[in-house]
């Protein structure tokens, strides 16, 4: 079939006409119309969960009232909401800081094509595929304080990994094992695409391994290495199901993020316009976020292109 | 950067045993917890407990965690949470490429109005925290009846798969030569036999990628079904966790049997399309 395609003739360049002009602008829109529906499907009830972020809607008051601004009154002035912005906080900047040093540095020795990283590339994906809650299931068996393995190959008794003042950091470890590769990969593909030349020019110059990191490879290697962090960042603010098998958001509330915040609200305790309010405010969050990674992400694009002349 | 860049051979020979060292160190902490699933899941009853490597390794967890006698131990029903994650998963990707691939065609061959608002609302449902739309699902769900239901699932996925595949064949479609289907055109071809015969051929690899990466995605969610069913369409993610429920007798080598099994099939797939992942991943900010 394709060998019929290719064949050309070569003057014509119009398509014969066999449909009606109309018929032809209207192609795209009658091709995206499912998807369309689709998203005006998923868009319904997210503006119906905006709405009910004014309403008194819980399952015990199935008639509810709109009542303005009195969540968000409520929710803004409780301690709670204010330590699961912590919580939030800590952990997205945290974890994406931690995935991103060690996922550039992790791709940097990969980068070097020996022996051992062409064993290792194969398999750097794997974490990266299993289920995160599975993952929290199988760090949880090993954070086990008498049976896990952890105190056992390090010697820690019954130490708590997952204790007040340690569960979000184990969290923070369980998502930084999970997605370094994920930062990894991404940073190795943009390491592997990069010009030969300029490299090869200040090598002959004589110039550190050190400065030729610094000077070259991180300027042309910030827009993929920004396009991971806000993958990264974004993930985290919204993070559930690791946290969620490891500690469902305790002890107390050391690892109450607002998606586990927004859960016990409104699926445990049934209060939808509560909940509803959480994401609402937590997505106002992931958007200032999203537009501030995103324009700055703009501008490294722009100055890698310079450097890359 | 190549090993010729260092400057110095000394230098060199103790940076790339360094940097091994480093490799060495980071693939030991990335592979453990995994080598430790399998052992825990190859223990018996007996041995689950203890940390030691050396045991009697037994098959026997596998087929507990499959069997009626599983259920009954620890009520949890994992056989048949692998039927219905498969028929939610599968029905959520066959939905996505029936909807999504004349989707990404338009917009990765022609400029139309709304098209780049279309593709920017896809990507937004990638980064919009789940529970703003779980929330009221869960409400509209049990008005309607579509709570605890398959259907509902497929639907509610729809949010994961769905701008994967629109994303990663809308620059399939792009990068494809447009020359190719103008001249099945004028062979005589139809627009919709061109693009049968011609077009869609050519991104069968692309095609390939994104449904199995939408198909892990989907089998890896666990927000939606923890939410949005009961018993009727609960999953692999849900059944696992399960196993770890408070109270009563811990099954520790079940908990990892149950969660090998399904961790595999993402595993398998995506050692199979290792090529596509990094495109996939990022949405086609990355080529690799």
């Amino acid at each position: 079939m394709t060998s019929t395609a290719t064949r050309q003739r070569p003057s014509t360049r119009e398509a014969p006409p066999t449909v009606t002009p109309g018929r032809r602008r209207l192609r795209p829109y009658i091709l995206s119309l499912p998807a369309v529906l689709v998203v005006i499907g998923i868009l319904y009830p997210f503006v119906l969960g905006a709405y009910y972020s004014i309403l008194d809607y819980t399952a015990s008051n199935p008639d509810p009232h709109i009542v303005w601004f009195a969540n968000y009154r409520s929710v803004l002035s409780d301690p709670q909401f204010w330590t699961s912005v912590r919580v939030t906080a800590v952990f997205a900047i945290v974890a994406t800081a931690l995935e991103t040093v060690l996922g550039v540095a992790i791709a940097l020795l990969l980068n070097r094509a020996s022996r051992v990283g062409s064993v290792f590339e194969k398999v750097l994906i794997l974490p990266l595929m299993i289920a995160p809650v599975i993952a929290g299931v199988v760090w949880k068996l090993m954070f086990n304080p008498q049976f896990g393995v952890l105190n056992h190959i390090f010697r820690l008794g019954s130490f708590d990994w997952l204790s007040k003042d340690t569960a979000l950091w184990s969290s923070i470890l369980v998502d930084a094992w999970i997605y370094t590769p994920f930062v990894a990969i991404l940073v190795l593909a943009g390491m592997r695409s990069l010009p030969k030349e300029p490299f090869e020019a200040s090598a002959v110059d004589g110039a550190s391994w050190f400065y030729m990191f610094r000077r070259l490879m991180l300027p042309m290697m910030w827009p993929y290495i920004l396009v991971a962090v806000i993958f990264r960042f974004m993930d985290c603010l919204k993070e559930f199901d690791l946290i969620y098998v490891l500690t469902a958001g305790g002890p107390g509330l050391a690892t109450r993020t607002l998606q586990i915040g927004a859960y016990e609200d409104s699926i445990t305790f049934q209060n939808f316009s509560r909940g509803s309010t959480y994401m609402f405010l937590l997505w106002i969050l992931v958007f200032i976020t999203a537009r501030y990674l995103v324009s700055v992400l703009g501008k490294a694009q722009r100055r890698a292109a310079g450097a890359e002349e | 950067m190549a090993k010729e860049l260092m400057p110095g051979q000394r230098r060199l020979a103790t940076g790339s045993i360094l940097a091994d060292v480093g490799l060495v160190a980071w693939f030991a902490f990335a592979l453990f917890p995994i080598l430790w699933m399998v052992l825990l899941s190859l223990k018996s009853d007996a041995e689950q407990t203890s940390t030691y490597f050396r045991f009697t390794p037994t098959l026997g967890n596998f087929s507990t965690v499959l069997s009626q006698r599983g259920t009954d131990l620890t009520s949890v029903d994992f056989k048949t949470a692998i039927v219905t994650s498969v028929i939610n998963c599968g029905g959520a990707v066959l939905v996505s490429l029936l909807i999504g691939i004349p989707a990404a065609y338009a917009a990765g061959r022609w400029k139309f109005k709304g098209s780049d608002d279309l593709m920017f609302n896809m990507l937004s449902f990638r980064f919009a925290p789940e529970l703003m739309v779980i929330i009221p699902l869960f409400v509209i769900y049990n008005q309607i009846g579509l709570f605890d239901t398959k259907v509902g699932m497929v639907w509610v996925l729809q949010l994961v798969t769905l701008p994967l595949v629109v994303w990663i064949l809308r620059s399939y479609f792009q990068d494809m030569p447009e020359d190719l289907e103008q001249a099945a055109l004028l062979d005589g071809y139809t627009r919709r036999r061109a693009f049968a015969m011609v077009a869609l051929p050519l991104v069968r690899p692309g095609i390939a990628a994104a449904a199995l990466l939408a198909f892990i995605f989907a089998w890896n969610n666990y927000v939606f079904p923890l939410i949005l069913t009961d018993t009727n369409a609960s999953t692999v993610t849900v059944a696992i966790t399960k196993y770890l429920g408070g109270g009563g007798q811990a099954y520790y080598n079940l908990t990892a049997a149950a969660a090998l099994i399904g961790a595999l099939p993402p595993l398998i797939l995506a050692l199979s399309i290792q090529r596509y992942l990094v495109q996939g991943l990022s949405f086609g900010a990355v080529k690799s």
